[in-house]
């Protein structure tokens, strides 16, 4: 619980500047520290920068203000070592799932075999067996998405940015993969930051859950929700439904800001 | 006759269309199964017996419109004295040549324009103004560089072909989904492997459209080159034969060019469909 920082966001603010129509601030001053290790869930109504605070991390996007440290190194640029799953699942329109799992392995010194044997364990792992050689367009939303999950994990990066990974699941997929999830996580304790909009899901899998404002995203609360949870009934606990309610409480009343601010 | 013109394909207009029967449109479907391509190709079959007809009758001059029959027999001596296929196969060879160097210099040229804004700044207003250009005219040209054989053949048809392709890469390539960039680039891959893997595929279903336009464009500029300027090739054989008043075989050699261009784009669209059966 005690390890050091391994991702530290020191007052970063990010515009966009879209070659047509007006300049957006996506995020302002966020600041926020991620422990090794770590199972950070990050909630906030639609559009108040989860995203971009993931790609930020990722080093996909320049940062003009402030700075974002991963392992003691700026975060300049993106590395095998933060894996992401992108809320629009990206994944190769041209490879078939077992070469869109492969991708990442396929840069990585290891034996065809063993390449080929991981990929497969975790097409197993998502329940996607017997659509390995399917391409992307012939999968649905939800199929696609736990491809995309499959393909970041095959890889072993160390940190794990999800950014609304299981969206696109119907509730029992749902409830397996986050089972799954935890499992990886406990076994191979990977840092993750997980995007959602599912406050239970949160609460559930994470041991802090950051709450974001409306936009401009702020980091508006960090609720620490590591109690016990092995309990099967722990959805029913009553520690468990509080924090619900208190995190739920604070998205409610950004996601009202953040209707009210649309409103011409 | 009315039949004669129907695809095959499209339903036939009134009141019957889309009626649901359910044993009209099984059976409809068998008979445009079996005979799709009868129906679909019997125009030409029409086309012919009207030419054939026509000179038989006396319609047209049978010098300006020789009868098919005796087109074919000419055909025929042509294959058989070895003139089509030797001047045949140095003209797929000129076409191949400046076709493969248009394909590949001009997708590198376009995947570059897309990824480099120098390049872009640089090559852009080059290719605007080239574009349009009628290729043609590089005829002379391309002779005067490089005298009568091979090389200025292949140079005009490189020329002329390769800004389809560039422009179609160009495209394709400039509309690569930055999620998917980033997603190769997380997962360890750099530079020209990025580009290999994601940009080049991405510019592909447009990159493959310029290359259709460019195999039309080499076929028009192999044989027009061929007609001005050359000691051998299709073109070469329809003008000497027509300065020499052998009618027939000249035709028989414009409908061979015909029926390879035909051909060459069925291959061609064949080949495309299953490098892109990934899409739909
Ligand atoms: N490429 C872009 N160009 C311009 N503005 C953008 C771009 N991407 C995002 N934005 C703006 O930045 C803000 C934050 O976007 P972001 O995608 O990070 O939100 P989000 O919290 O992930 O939303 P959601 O929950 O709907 O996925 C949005 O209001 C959006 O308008
Ligand atoms: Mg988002």
């Amino acid at each position: 619980m005690d390890n050091p920082a391994q991702i530290i966001i020191e007052n970063v603010s990010h515009h966009y500047r879209p070659a047509v129509g007006r300049e957006v601030l996506a995020l302002e001053s966020v600041s926020l520290q991620v422990r090794e290790r770590e199972f950070l869930a990050l909630v906030g109504p639609s559009g108040c920068g989860k995203s971009t605070l993931l790609y930020l991390i990722g080093g996909f996007l320049p940062i003009d203000t402030g700075k974002i440290m991963v392992d003691g190194k700026p975060a300049a640029g993106p590395g095998p070592d933060r894996g992401i799953v992108f809320q629009n699942f990206a994944l190769f329109p041209w490879k078939t799932v077992r070469k869109n799992v492969l991708y990442g392995l396929e840069r990585q010194a290891l034996p065809r075999a063993e390449r080929e044997a991981r990929a497969q364990a975790f097409i197993d792992l998502v329940g996607l067996t017997g659509f390995e050689e399917s391409y992307p367009s012939h999968l649905s939303g939800g199929m696609k998405q736990r491809a995309a999950i499959a393909r970041t994990l095959a890889f072993d990066p160390r940190m794990l940015l999800m950014d609304e990974p299981f969206g696109a699941l119907d509730a029992q997929t749902r409830s397996l993969m986050q089972s799954e999830l935890l499992a990886i996580w406990e076994k191979t304790r990977k840092t993750v930051i997980f995007v959602t909009h599912d406050v239970h899901e949160a609460v559930y899998l994470a041991e802090r859950v950051a709450v974001m404002t409306a936009r401009p995203g702020r980091i508006k609360a960090i609720i620490d929700t590591s109690f016990d949870k092995d309990d099967p009934e722990v959805h029913r606990s009553k520690i468990f439904v509080d924090k619900v309610d208190e995190v739920w409480t604070l998205v409610r009343d950004e996601a009202v800001k953040a209707l009210e601010k649309q409103r011409p | 006759m009315t039949v004669a013109f129907s695809t095959g394909r499209g339903k036939p207009p009134g009141p019957a269309s889309g009626r649901p029967d359910g044993k009209l449109p099984a059976l409809r479907r068998l008979i445009s199964n079996r005979s799709n391509f009868l129906l679909r190709y019997s125009p030409l079959l029409i086309l012919a017996l009207a030419w054939e007809a026509a000179s038989r009758l006396q319609l047209a001059s049978s010098l300006a419109l020789p009868p098919l029959t005796d087109v074919a027999r000419a055909w025929i001596e042509l294959i058989q004295s070895g003139d089509l296929v030797g001047n045949g196969l140095s003209s797929l060879y000129r076409a191949g040549a400046g076709l493969a160097l248009a394909i590949l210099v001009g997708g590198a040229l376009g995947v570059f324009m897309a990824v480099s804004r120098p390049a872009n700044a640089m090559l852009g207003p080059l290719v605007e103004l080239f574009y349009p250009m009628p290729k043609s005219a590089l005829i002379p040209v391309t002779v005067l560089w490089l005298g009568f054989g091979d090389g200025s053949k292949i140079l005009l048809i490189f020329l002329g072909c390769m800004l389809p392709v560039t422009i179609g890469a160009y495209n394709g390539a400039r509309g690569s989904d930055q999620h998917l960039l980033w997603s190769a680039r997380s997962m360890g891959a750099r530079g020209l492997r990025v580009m290999w893997d994601v940009v080049v595929p991405s510019a592909l279903p447009e990159l493959l459209n310029g290359v259709r336009t460019a195999l039309a464009l080499a076929f028009i500029l192999l044989v027009s080159s061929e007609l001005v300027v050359a000691r051998q090739g299709f073109g070469y054989l329809i003008g000497y034969l027509g300065a020499n008043g052998s009618y027939e075989a000249m035709f028989a050699v414009v409908l061979t060019v015909a029926f390879i261009g035909f051909l060459a784009d069925r291959v061609y669209q064949a080949v495309v469909e299953r490098a892109l059966r990934w899409r739909e």
